[in-house]
């Protein structure tokens, strides 16, 4: 067995590892760079060697200096992960020439998967289902007719050059081909210049689904079900499952067996992943093989019950796969959904910086991979992916809710975060229903996401949570010492909670388990142990189990429930009565203003007060994270106020400079 | 005996009406509240004992006696805010524009001297044209005589005013003198001349939000505390606020129970420090980590923001914090800092507020407009704040303590406590490149021999241990455990009871 590991990674893949090589009783050994000094993964590793500045290119992808580092500390194998070296032949080679064991598959293996073509041209002769197509240049309409008729409708016409839509035609029958061939073709002159078209078969509704194989040195190999990760975002996976929704058994047998072949034919050992293309009719094309253990591959653990980097390692080390393909078996149902650090009511820009307060959800069900801890830092260095919250349930819907529930459990402040879309994705009707396609993002958010997307369930939940809230601080405040002896003062129980314009009148009775809310005659009994000044108000409400996050702010009370952040105020009666009478501030007009798009420092103003500024300028550069951020006129204009000096720490939003 | 509780309902009615529904509704336009309704709103429900309803002005030139508004423009009283006393007085911009007569003087007077027989807060709502011209010289008495009450309740009793409308010329002088100073935004505005005289006299053309706005004065002028949004909200933050203060200056600020543990350990303090010397960190973390509940009332948010001051509660009790902010110039201490945190810490001691100090504060700033502005007067402002200071002292260092601003920053030399340091902590002269180009001057140039020179004062002097072989600071902490330590500080100096020596006052660097 190996001795000791090394984990040529980062992050919550990093932290996953380790967490086998310890149950397994293997040492372990962190890399980390400059950024790293106190990530997580550094601090679960027995040894932690240090590997260079925070810029992968001189630290995590650096051969030598993994190899080096694996000398250094004695470690008799390398795990690497996912991304960086996982896939890297290079770093194989260095490995085994310093004798050390690679825990992946063998050279071959990355190598030929590795390659597009190559790797087409190996799964089609290992048997497997590949799009029909025709790579060589179309003649002319007849010949595209003629092709087409070979593939089967639909299918794509699409210009050798081309990119961005143009030149692409989908045609379902004959004409539509003809008719569709000569329009990519002029398309393709006027656009390119180079009038080449190909055909392929189009894929209707596609939906991808990947099968997970593991194979040992002794000729073994077994498929452990497959993984639908259908819900992409511009192509990056956001939610994962495992079994997929869509597949029958006969498909999913036909799909494992194609996908062992194809490792047995490249000499497979290890994990690893072949992903497919699915239409409609369960119809099932070859995309690639990925030769690594792969970010989702908790749902396939949790369904199988097996630990792939317990398998990894085991295989490694040389020792047979200690299950069959008969051993395998898919229980319940798992659901993961990547965590990123991004704001997705910006358009998903990513985010960085200190997580100020984190913590995870727990119980039944619920795994979280992660590699950060509160007072981390999420640094702009590597890939914003905060953790993989995964939820586990007999079915489907049991998995689902469960994840609705984790989500609302999961406390993030520092850095945005994308909870309220992976709420919205999991509550989407379509979602529930498992019709999923690769397009279902573009599909249903077309514009986007924003916070009228973020559909609440019950919104009666936050409005007696934060009713119960002030209750609870109005009962401790009438404790405050100094009462005028026998006047003193009992808290009032019945107020008015306004949401936006929304006003709505409620009683509040403590009760022996918590409170009794009145709101719309309706009762509201809330068991809860909840207690001034918890992040989370974690409650039974008439037997329903909530999790509502809350925060006190300058007008009232911040909640955070089911995706959705709500602003409420507790008025006395009378001050709602009378805040009929204040004035509708509408929110200033930002548009004259520079803002800073996030914190950081202002190194340099370009401009100066009455300077005309022409679209496209340079106005100022934030550095922020060591990046400098270069502001840039929208429009043309003139400066009328400069706010900010140079040297300024500037918070996100604040005002820069202010034009006429 | 009916008819005559039947007038006296009659005429308590007539009282109620101020200046008349027309003018309230007037109010309301503008989206303020009466002053009746302020009153409502800051009071518990029922509390309010109304005072002098039925005083009229004697006033009898241009007509006056024919204009008789029961209660002359004011509204006074006593009442309770969470069962606690307090005597609140409320202009009422209504009756005659909430202009200040005699008798409406002497009202805030008669309020002011019963509220220090008892020793109790003092609220003051204010929303008043001004002076009542057709009296005169009585106006301008009256206005005497309402400073020199707020003078002698001055550190006796918290005064706290509310601007809720206009508050101009002499009238600004009354909430100049009083502890705290809130505005509400786009309804009040201060200035000791209007915008119609700065036109003919500096021919600057401003208008009254500009030149003495919530905003202007939150954050250019730094004479208010905090804007607040509308009446509603700042009624209920004051209420809130209210909770933070004693009675008066016999008294121990106020205690709640709470359930939040004093131990509470917050693991995520210990790397708050950045390894980069040079880059900030918001130390509003660090002080939300450490009140109890997260809650923190700060005061001047928004003015010189290299330091912050507020209140929170450790254990159920008020504690003024007072802290260095590294986001802004650094944490610097200028001007503006020295002054805003010099009459905080003053407040606290008049009232025995402990007072917590976080310090990371690379020094005072240089520059021309600081020693122009005389930055030596006002940074011993800050000094003498601290010096004088007799309530409990608990300082806390967390990174930077360089030069004099180590010193001011409540030290252990000017009677700090318990002083605390974390193990990022560095006292010294200044920061290391500073010194070795001072002790080094032969070297600068030769970048090597510099850098090694600095790495050696580092290791030599930017740590807590130099300080601590002398006893200046008392432990090194992990932060951590900050909470548990400043909380135990706390309550052992709960007793603490020093007294400075006899002297009709000190003679504070004004």
């Amino acid at each position: 067995m190996l001795k000791k590991i090394l984990v040529a990674n980062r992050g919550e893949i990093a932290c996953r590892v380790f967490a086998t090589a310890k149950k397994m009783g293997i040492a372990t050994v962190a890399v980390y760079s400059d950024a790293d000094r106190d990530a997580l993964h550094v601090h679960m590793a027995d040894e932690a060697v240090h590997i260079g500045p925070a810029a992968s290119s001189e630290s995590y992808l650096v051969i030598e200096k993994i190899v080096q580092a694996c000398l250094d500390t004695g470690a008799d194998a390398v795990h690497p992960g996912y991304g960086f070296l996982s896939e890297n032949s290079k770093f194989h080679d260095a490995l085994d020439a310093a004798g050390i064991v690679f825990i992946g598959p063998g050279k071959k293996a990355i190598e030929s998967m590795g390659d597009k073509i190559t790797s087409k041209l190996i799964a089609q002769e290992a048997g497997v289902n590949c799009i029909p197509g025709y790579t060589d240049v179309v003649r002319d309409a007849e010949h595209a007719v003629e092709i087409s008729a070979g593939i089967g409708y639909p299918v794509m016409l699409k210009a050798s050059a081309g990119g961005g839509g143009k030149g692409m035609r989908v045609a379902m029958n004959e004409a539509e081909c003809r008719d569709g061939f000569e329009r990519a073709t002029n398309e393709a002159r006027s656009s390119f210049g180079d009038t080449r078209i190909f055909i392929e078969k189009y894929i209707q509704e596609p939906r991808h689904i990947e099968i997970q194989v593991m194979a040992d040195g002794h000729g073994n190999v077994i498929y452990l079900g497959e993984r639908e990760c259908s819900i992409q975002r511009r192509h990056q996976k956001v939610i994962e499952e495992a079994p997929s929704p869509f597949l029958d058994e006969a498909t999913r047998q036909k799909m494992g067996e194609q996908s062992c072949a194809l490792a047995r034919a490249v000499d497979y050992q290890s994990a690893g992943t072949v992903e497919f293309i699915a239409d409609a009719d369960m119809n099932f094309y070859f995309l690639e093989m990925n030769t690594r253990l792969q970010v989702e591959h908790p749902v396939t653990e949790l369904v199988t019950g097996q630990d792939l980097v317990e398998l990894m390692i085991r295989v490694a080390a040389g020792e047979k796969l200690p299950l069959t393909q008969s051993d395998v078996t898919l229980t319940g149902w798992a659901m993961e959904s990547r965590v990123y650090a991004e704001d997705p009511f910006r358009n998903f820009m990513p985010s960085t910086g200190r997580l100020v307060r984190y913590a995870e959800p727990q119980g039944d069900g619920v795994r979280v991979d992660s590699g950060v801890y509160e007072g981390g830092e999420v640094s702009m260095f590597y890939d914003p992916m905060i953790a993989k919250l995964i939820t586990y349930g007999d079915n489907r819907n049991q998995a689902v809710e469960r994840m609705v529930e984790a989500l609302d459990n999961y406390y993030i402040r520092g850095v945005n975060h994308n909870i309220s879309f992976l709420n919205a994705l999991m509550v989407h009707p379509r979602f529930v229903e498992g019709r999923l396609t690769t397009n279902f993002i573009a599909d249903e958010f077309p514009d986007g996401f924003n916070a009228d997307l973020v559909v609440q369930d019950d919104p009666a939940i936050a409005l007696v949570v934060a009713a119960a809230a002030h209750q609870l601080h109005q009962e401790r405040g009438s404790l405050l010492s100094g009462h005028l002896a026998g006047h003193e003062h009992a808290a009032e129980n019945s107020w008015v909670v306004m949401v936006a314009d929304q006003q709505s009148p409620v009683t509040v009775e403590l009760t022996d388990s918590g409170y009794w809310v009145g709101l719309n005659d309706q009762d509201y009994e809330i068991e809860t142990e909840w207690s001034l000044g918890q992040p989370l108000f974690q409650a039974s409400i008439n037997g329903k189990r909530v999790s509502v996050q809350i925060e006190t702010t300058a007008a009232g009370y911040k909640l955070f429930y089911r995706g959705a952040e709500i602003n409420a105020r507790v008025l006395s009666s009378r001050a709602a009565e009378l805040s009929s009478h204040m004035l509708y501030k509408p929110p200033a007009d930002m548009s004259k203003y520079l803002l800073s798009p996030m914190p950081g420092l202002l190194v340099k103003l370009a401009v100066m007060k009455g300077q005309e500024v022409k679209e496209g300028e340079e106005l100022a550069v934030v550095e922020a994270m060591k990046m400098e951020n270069s502001l840039r006129a929208i429009q043309d204009g003139i400066v009328a106020k400069v706010t900010a000096v140079e040297g300024d720490s500037l918070m996100v939003d604040e005002v820069i400079l202010e034009f006429e | 005996m009916h008819e005559i509780l039947a007038e006296l309902e009659a005429k308590r009615e007539r009282a109620r009406l101020g200046g008349g529904q027309k003018r309230i509704d007037a109010q309301h336009a503008k989206g303020k509240l009466s002053a009746r309704e302020r009153i409502d709103l800051l009071l518990d429900n029922d509390s309010f004992e109304e005072w002098d309803m039925f005083v009229e002005h004697r006033c009898t030139d241009f007509d006056m006696d024919q204009q008789h508004v029961p209660g002359d423009g004011v509204i006074i009283g006593y009442g309770t805010i969470n069962g606690r006393l307090v005597f609140v007085f409320s202009q009422d911009f209504t009756v005659f524009g909430g202009s200040l007569s005699e008798a409406h003087a002497e009202k805030i007077c008669k309020l002011m001297d019963q509220a220090m027989k008892v020793g109790a807060p003092v609220i003051g709502l204010n929303d008043s044209g001004g002076a009542r011209i057709q009296e005169g010289v009585a106006s301008l008495g009256g206005y005497a005589d309402v400073f020199q009450r707020n003078v002698m309740a001055s550190g006796v009793i918290p005064q706290i005013s509310m601007v809720m409308g206009p508050c101009a010329g002499g009238a600004v002088y009354s909430p100049a003198i009083t502890d705290f100073i809130f505005m509400v935004q786009d309804s009040s505005y201060m200035f000791v001349t209007g915008p119609d005289v700065v036109k003919t006299v500096t021919h600057e053309t401003v208008t009254a939000e500009e030149l003495g706005g919530a905003l202007t004065h939150s954050s250019k002028s730094g004479v208010a505390d905090l804007a607040f949004a509308n009446d509603v909200e700042a009624l209920s933050k004051l209420r809130h606020f209210f909770n933070y203060l004693p009675a008066n200056n016999r008294e121990k600020p106020p205690v709640w129970p709470t359930e939040d543990p004093a131990d509470r350990i917050e693991m995520s303090l210990d790397t708050i420090i950045p390894n980069d010397p040079n880059k900030p960190y918001d130390m509003k973390e660090v002080i939300l980590k450490v009140a109890d509940e997260g809650e923190f009332f700060e005061t001047q948010v928004s003015y010189a923001k290299n330091i912050i001051t507020g209140f929170i509660r450790i254990e159920g009790s008020s504690v003024g914090v007072v802290a260095n902010q590294p986001m802004v110039l650094a944490g610097c201490l200028d001007i503006d800092a020295s002054k805003k945190a010099a009459r905080f810490i003053r407040f606290c001691d008049a009232f025995n507020i402990p007072v917590l100090t976080f310090v990371d504060v690379p020094g005072f700033m240089p520059g021309t407009s600081q020693e122009y502005g005389g930055i030596i007067k006002h940074g011993a402002k800050l000094l003498y704040a601290y010096a004088e200071c007799t309530v409990p002292k608990v300082t806390v260092i967390t990174r930077k303590a360089y030069g004099g601003a180590y010193d001011v920053m409540a030290s252990k030399h000017l009677r700090g406590d318990a002083n605390l340091a974390w193990p990022t902590a560095e006292i010294a002269v200044m920061g290391p490149k500073g010194a070795v180009e001072i002790i080094f001057r032969k070297d600068i140039g030769d970048e090597e021999k510099i850098a090694a020179r600095t790495e050696e004062y580092r290791k030599k002097f930017a740590n807590p241990f130099i300080a601590g072989k002398r006893g200046y600071i008392d432990d090194v902490i992990m932060p951590h455990s900050t909470r548990k330590r400043v909380a135990r500080s706390l309550a052992m100096l709960k007793n603490k009871d020093i007294e400075n020596p006899w002297r009709k006052h000190g003679n504070i660097p004004l």
